[in-house]
């Protein structure tokens, strides 16, 4: 079985290459066909490897098997987590191409084949990631879900902000991936190795008794940086919402809903092989530094989030909030907490992508995402609009989805004062999506007035050429089905079980956890549901009592779109890395 | 003076870093990202360094007759190399259209996405 890992991102690969050599011959029914049979082909694979992974498969690419316990070789491991990734990606890709079959009308210069190409790289590359049992592979596999990302983003050339978005994606992800590489280099000059838990035992090997020491402190500090500058953690996040603002709407379902918590899934696969050993990063440091940023990425995600009007930036910003709070949990290192978030991901990746969804009729209908300019245009899109109001009450965590089984686990887990930021996150960005449903889709309340320094949505061309007057069933199919499977994360029994044993076999030690719904949990993501409908309602009915205030305007001042600040806070942000993990250095 | 390839590293990666954040034309700007690249090749292959080792190709060396450098550092360099040849390309194709459509390569002239 281990055999057939490799094939998780050289089907879509080869797919890619045959489309793209065929393209131009080929209709773009035939294209989009077979970019569709290739993607849902490997999410097949994905599925079937996934029920077979326990126990783990590892697969050495090529034969390359280490000889006396020496590797050189490329190493892939197929546990739960890894593989549970790899169908999320799949399956959320195979939706999105799904959802595109009517979507760009005109493919550019009659190349068919280019887009679905893209996407079936894009699906690879982040296969590939999640496979990856050596850093370097994972280096290279980031790179090149990040590059494929950055041309999707910029797929719409003729557009000033697309290009835009995308040229500050690229610099800012490819300077974290080059400080990931530096990293792994250091890890290898101290290890000699690159899979990832021989790197492990060579830490701990060279410690001895001694601990961490500045050497592998500065490579935790690089390999983080640019796993967090993926999963967009404050102050690493500022190219997310130029990016996800602008991308096609296909794009920004892959963008948010899997390739952001791709980062995060890095970070807990790095610390837990690599780092989280005697001679790594004590677990001590680790929390203060994943639980410090992750708060404060929830907070800036949340408030930031309140203030958009562009509906496509108001959910990128809401994905911000989302990363904080899944940092936050693996960061408590405790395996209900790597459960919750394992939930909380897959209900949450449902949600968003039917989030997105629905923003890209309103796109394509009206060419505009502006919630301002749309006040009470969408009243006759009457299914969407229960969709997105749907889909606002699951981000705020209403039981039974997917989102709030993971969020109630994981507020159990966290404890304390932090549950509050649980349920204030998804409180305020709830409650800003339920404000555009009311504004937009009932026409609810009175017009807002225009601020001086934001984002409009308004004057966006529509994806599909012209605009359309009737919305394709295909674009109203998918996002009721990603909501559906969000709801079954939820509610299939013996799905949370499963799940919370695969990540404890590969992360915590198997660890016995007991995973369910409890009276505590429903409570809180009743609570969180009230608060997020109790805020939206005062948002329509009293604009002026929720309009900007003072103190958060410097806050949106940061988000400056000039690439040169995104990458000076880059520094910053690696430097406040590197100051909350340095106790446990300095007194090991 | 074995630490100074990493200072040499760690000085060229800060060097790129500090001509993106104060760039003021877009084509300087991906060319300070191939600069902090270069950062990466350097450590690479300074972490596979051997006192009078040779060059890894064993075409006209019997193995095991010589020390020789890691070649496994090398080869990452080379897939980091290709790797940079793609961003830099892909970026500088970006920059053009930028230069199309806003009609300038000031980052501090665009200013579309900001809020």
């Amino acid at each position: 079985m281990h055999h057939l890992l490799p094939l998780l991102f050289a089907v879509p690969l080869l797919g890619a290459a045959l489309l793209v050599a065929t393209g131009r011959r080929l209709p773009r029914a035939v294209a989009e066909t077979t970019g569709c049979a290739v993607s849902g082909a490997t999410a097949a694979l994905a599925l079937v490897l996934l029920l077979n992974s326990a126990p783990p498969l590892v697969e050495w690419v090529g034969g390359w098997r280490p000889v006396d316990g020496e590797s050189v070789g490329i190493v892939l491991v197929g546990d739960g987590p890894a593989l549970g990734m790899a169908a999320l990606d799949s399956l959320l890709t195979l939706s999105a191409l799904v959802y595109s079959w009517r979507y760009f009308d005109e493919p550019p210069r009659g190349h068919a084949g280019s887009y679905p190409a893209l996407m079936l790289v894009f699906q690879g590359a982040m296969c590939g990631f999640a496979l990856a049992g050596d850093l370097f592979n994972a280096f290279v596999f980031f790179e090149l879900m990040s590059v494929v990302a950055y041309a999707l983003t910029g797929y719409r050339i003729d557009e000033p902000k697309a290009v835009q978005g995308a040229l500050t994606f690229g610099v800012v992800n490819s300077l974290g991936a080059y400080a990931m590489l530096m990293g792994i280099g250091l890890l290898y000059a101290r290890t000699g190795e690159l899979a990832m838990t021989k790197i492990g035992r060579g830490l701990d090997d060279a410690a001895g008794q001694g601990g961490p020491d500045a050497l592998v402190l500065a490579a935790f500090v690089l390999v983080m940086t640019g796993l967090l500058v993926k999963a967009a953690a404050v102050p690493f996040h500022f190219w997310l919402p130029d990016a996800h603002a602008v991308a096609p709407t296909p794009v920004c379902m892959l963008l948010s809903g899997v390739m952001v918590e791709l980062g995060a899934y890095g970070v807990w696969r790095v610390y837990g092989t690599v780092f989280a050993g005697p001679g790594g990063i004590p677990a001590a440091d680790l929390t203060r530094a994943l639980v410090t940023l992750g708060v404060l990425t929830a907070a800036i995600g949340a408030v930031m989030c309140w203030y958009q009007r562009h509906i496509k930036r108001l959910l990128a910003y809401s994905t911000v909030a989302h990363t904080g709070l899944f940092l936050v949990g693996l960061g408590v290192l405790t395996p209900e907490g790597d459960d919750g978030i394992a939930l909380y991901l897959l209900g949450h990746a449902g949600v968003k992508a039917a989030l997105f969804a629905c923003t890209g009729a309103l796109l394509d209908r009206f060419g505009s995402v502006d919630e301002q300019a749309l006040h009470g245009r969408a009243r006759g899109m009457r299914a969407f609009g229960v969709m997105f109001a749907i889909g606002g009450l699951a981000l705020a965590g209403l039981p039974p989805f997917g989102t709030a089984l993971g969020k109630a686990i994981t507020e159990e887990a966290v404890g304390g004062p932090l549950t509050l930021v649980y349920v204030l996150a998804s409180a305020v960005t709830a409650g800003a999506v339920l404000r555009v449903t009311a504004r937009v889709f009932l026409g609810l309340g009175p017009r807002p007035e225009d601020a001086a320094y934001e984002t409009s949505g308004s004057d966006e061309r529509p994806e599909t050429g012209r605009r359309l007057s009737r919305i394709p069933d295909s674009m109203t199919a998918v996002p009721a089905v990603l909501l559906a499977a969000a709801f079954a994360v939820g509610v299939a029994p013996g799905l949370a079980a499963v799940v919370a044993r695969s990540v404890n076999e590969a992360g915590s030690g198997g660890a016995h956890t007991s995973v369910h719904w409890t009276p505590h949990g429903i409570l809180l993501g009743l609570v969180s549901t009230l608060l997020a409908v109790g805020l939206a309602a005062l948002a329509v009915t009293r604009p002026r009592r929720l309009a900007t205030p003072d103190w958060a305007l410097p806050l949106r001042r940061l988000q400056s779109g000039h690439v040169g600040d995104y990458v000076a806070w880059l520094l910053v942000g690696a430097t406040v890395l590197g100051a909350l993990t340095l106790p446990g250095v300095l007194g090991g | 003076m074995h630490v100074l390839p990493y200072l040499v590293a760690a000085y060229v990666f800060l060097t790129g870093c500090y001509g993106l954040a104060t760039s003021r034309n877009l084509i300087h700007t991906v060319g300070c990202l191939a600069v902090c690249q270069s950062s990466t090749y350097v450590l690479l292959l300074a972490v596979g360094y051997r006192d009078g080792a040779t060059a890894p190709v064993f075409s006209d060396l019997a193995p095991g007759s010589r020390p020789v450098v890691d070649p496994i550092v090398q080869a990452l360099t080379l897939t980091d190399i290709v790797v940079g040849a793609t961003v830099t390309a892909l970026l500088l194709a970006l920059v053009l259209q930028i230069a199309k459509r806003h009609g300038t390569l000031d980052p501090d002239e665009l200013r579309e996405l900001r809020g």
